[in-house]
């Protein structure tokens, strides 16, 4: 019943969305240390459905880098139940873990949807679940299905069921997207002649800041997704722009420029109340991004010459300098865990992914791609999304926060760049 | 007393010019008048000495020295080296003329708009635009115009004059322009 009321809340976020053309494409390159070998056998009664749910969550998986999908296929009988297992069989095809389950019509005319995830070695059940879904639902209840299957076989948390915004160029049109973490079901929630840069999602996944140029300057916008409302919350004198939301959604650090330069402000995320000014200095301060725990924020500045990143109380007071390999180190995102940080780091004329662990102060450069942007991680701290250029065109990536696993998202049209991916906000 | 202070002010940057080689200045000062004579000539007036006849212009907007394409306030670009903010000598009269004509014209409002390369971060790259609009506007401040006739807003890297990936395109981009509101 919970799961229900959740999955109802989830599918109202789209009513006011429009669906738009192009959709992203997922390539995987690279994979884990070691995969998991996974069974997911097609579920009793799947095949009538307007969306199979096995395939999604065999997708899932295998686009994580992290599992090895075994070939269900040839069993006699085919599986649905534990009892009907024959273990021997699984271990033989080197599977460790089974899906099972079944789709059933309930009495109100949603699906009943159950699984079981069996651990072939020990031959017991690691896991069982029921869910209940419109057909509107079967693709993100695939999804649910994958993240707890991921989540018990390698103990994280599971992102299949969350989302992913972005800005495509298209010619001389931008629109903001939102779509699924694995690229399908893309909706258009702005779309503007002018640039549209820095979305950041709210807390709870309902919203979305960013910076639109339409006014002929920099503005920054909270929008619903669950109306399509929006607001100009810092439309000051001067340039507005690089929001990042408070862990409680309540505020929005912004960079602005009406008091001479470029400094970071705290405004309310309704835009009431008047900003109230975070650093002072004469240099660039911008590119604020909130803790986890919402104490501290890490932004970018060029107090010290050129640009670096700094930690800086959420109360004002000295800003801490964090990084100092290299001479140009750039947009600060924090872990979810709160472990560490992924910014972008110029190595020669190269910009890379970078993690920097905030006990060690060990920095590891993940990519090599030379042109990335706008680094951002998952909500399990387990993938960074980012910005690059391939082929002249630009194109969102992912690579795992160890550098094993690297994935490219690439659309049918359009520079696709500025990517954010959401919270968690149905579990 | 204050206007005093503002002309010794402007005189003392237009004397910072000094400061550079004297040769690069007067190169740029002659490709300078050469641009806007060449706007300014009928072709049919360069060829012969007679009395020439030339058509009505339907474009040209009679009094406005802004849209005037012999006057100087009709350029409006500033160019910037990389990751400079330094208004070069080349742009100097061009910025004081937009300068003193503000200050002649005290309803006259502005926005400069700071531009940037596409390489590092967009965010990064919106503060720099802007500290490139400032320069512009903080030597117009000293030489006549008041702080509010001016706006300066920043498109970063976001709005490219040229689009290739390359040092010609990327110089293109480094830039400021003079916006008035009816442009």
């Amino acid at each position: 019943m919970k799961i229900l009321k959740k999955l109802l809340l989830f599918a109202g976020l789209f009513l006011m969305i429009q669906t738009a053309s192009a959709q992203l494409r997922i390539e995987v390159v690279g994979g884990g240390a070691t995969q998991i070998p996974v069974a997911i056998v097609p579920f009793r009664a799947e095949e009538g459905l307007a969306q199979r749910l096995t395939p999604v969550v065999a997708a899932d998986l295998a686009r994580s880098g992290l599992f090895k999908v075994v070939d269900p296929g040839g069993m006699n009988p085919v599986p649905h139940e534990p009892e009907q297992l024959n273990y021997p069989q699984w271990r033989a095809r080197g599977a460790d873990a089974v899906v099972i389950g079944s789709v059933s019509k309930a009495a109100d005319g949603r699906y009943d949807i159950r699984f079981r995830v069996m651990d072939a070695v020990k031959q017991t059940q690691i896991a069982g679940f029921v869910y209940f879904a419109t057909e509107s639902q079967l693709r993100l209840t695939a999804h649910k299905i994958a993240d707890v299957i991921y989540e018990k076989l390698t103990g994280d948390m599971g992102v299949f069921a969350t989302r992913i915004t972005y800005v495509v160029k298209r010619g001389t049109r931008y629109e903001l997207h939102v779509a699924d973490a694995d690229g399908f079901g893309a909706q258009s929630v702005l779309s503007s002649n002018e640039p549209i840069i820095s979305p950041a999602w709210s807390p709870d996944g309902t919203r979305l800041a960013y910076v639109s140029f339409e006014q002929k300057k920099p503005i920054v916008y909270v929008q619903s997704l669950t109306t399509g409302g929006r607001q100009a919350v810092a439309a000051f004198r001067g340039s507005n722009s690089a929001p990042a939301w408070s862990p409680d959604g309540r505020k929005l650090a912004v960079t602005l420029t009406r008091d001479g330069g470029s400094q970071m402000f705290l405004i309310n995320a309704d835009g009431s109340g008047s900003p109230a000014r975070l650093t002072q200095s004469t240099a660039i301060d911008t590119e604020a991004n909130f803790a986890p725990d919402g104490q501290s924020i890490l932004f970018t500045s060029d107090r010290g010459g050129g640009p670096q990143i700094y930690r800086i109380p959420v109360s004002g007071g000295t800003p801490q300098r964090v990084t100092f390999e290299g001479s140009y180190n750039v947009s600060p995102h924090h872990s979810p865990d709160g472990k560490s940080f992924t910014f972008i780091q110029r190595n020669g004329g190269r910009f890379n992914v970078a993690v920097q662990d905030f006990a060690t102060r060990q920095v590891q450069v993940l990519t090599e791609g030379g042109v990335d942007e706008s680094p951002s991680f998952a909500p399990n701290s387990k993938i960074i999304l980012y910005a690059t250029v391939v082929g002249g065109r630009g194109i969102l990536a992912a690579v795992s926060s160890d550098g094993r696993v690297k994935q490219r998202f690439t659309a049918d049209v359009g520079d696709a760049r500025e990517p954010a991916w959401s919270p968690v906000v149905n579990k | 007393m204050k206007r005093l202070l503002l002309a010794v002010l402007a005189s003392a940057i237009l004397a910072a010019c000094s400061s550079t080689p004297t040769k690069e200045q007067d190169g740029a000062a002659v490709e300078d008048r050469g641009a806007a004579a060449g706007q300014q000539k009928p072709p049919s007036q360069s060829q012969s000495t007679g009395p020439t006849t030339k058509p009505l212009d339907p474009n040209a907007v009679s009094g406005n020295p802004l849209k005037d394409p012999s006057n100087i306030l009709s350029k409006r670009s500033v160019y910037f080296e990389l990751d400079s903010n330094v208004v070069k000598e080349e742009f100097k009269p061009m910025v004081a003329a937009h300068a003193r004509y503000l200050q002649q014209n005290r309803n006259q409002k502005m926005t400069v708009q700071g531009n940037t390369d596409e390489r590092g971060s967009r965010e990064y790259n919106l503060a720099l635009g802007q500290r490139r609009a400032d320069a512009v506007k903080q030597m117009m401040q000293l030489l006549g115009a008041q702080s509010d006739q001016i706006e300066t807003v920043s498109f970063g890297e976001e709005k490219p004059k040229s689009t290739g990936n390359d040092e010609s395109s990327w110089s293109e981009n480094r830039r400021a322009d003079l916006v008035y509101p009816n442009d």
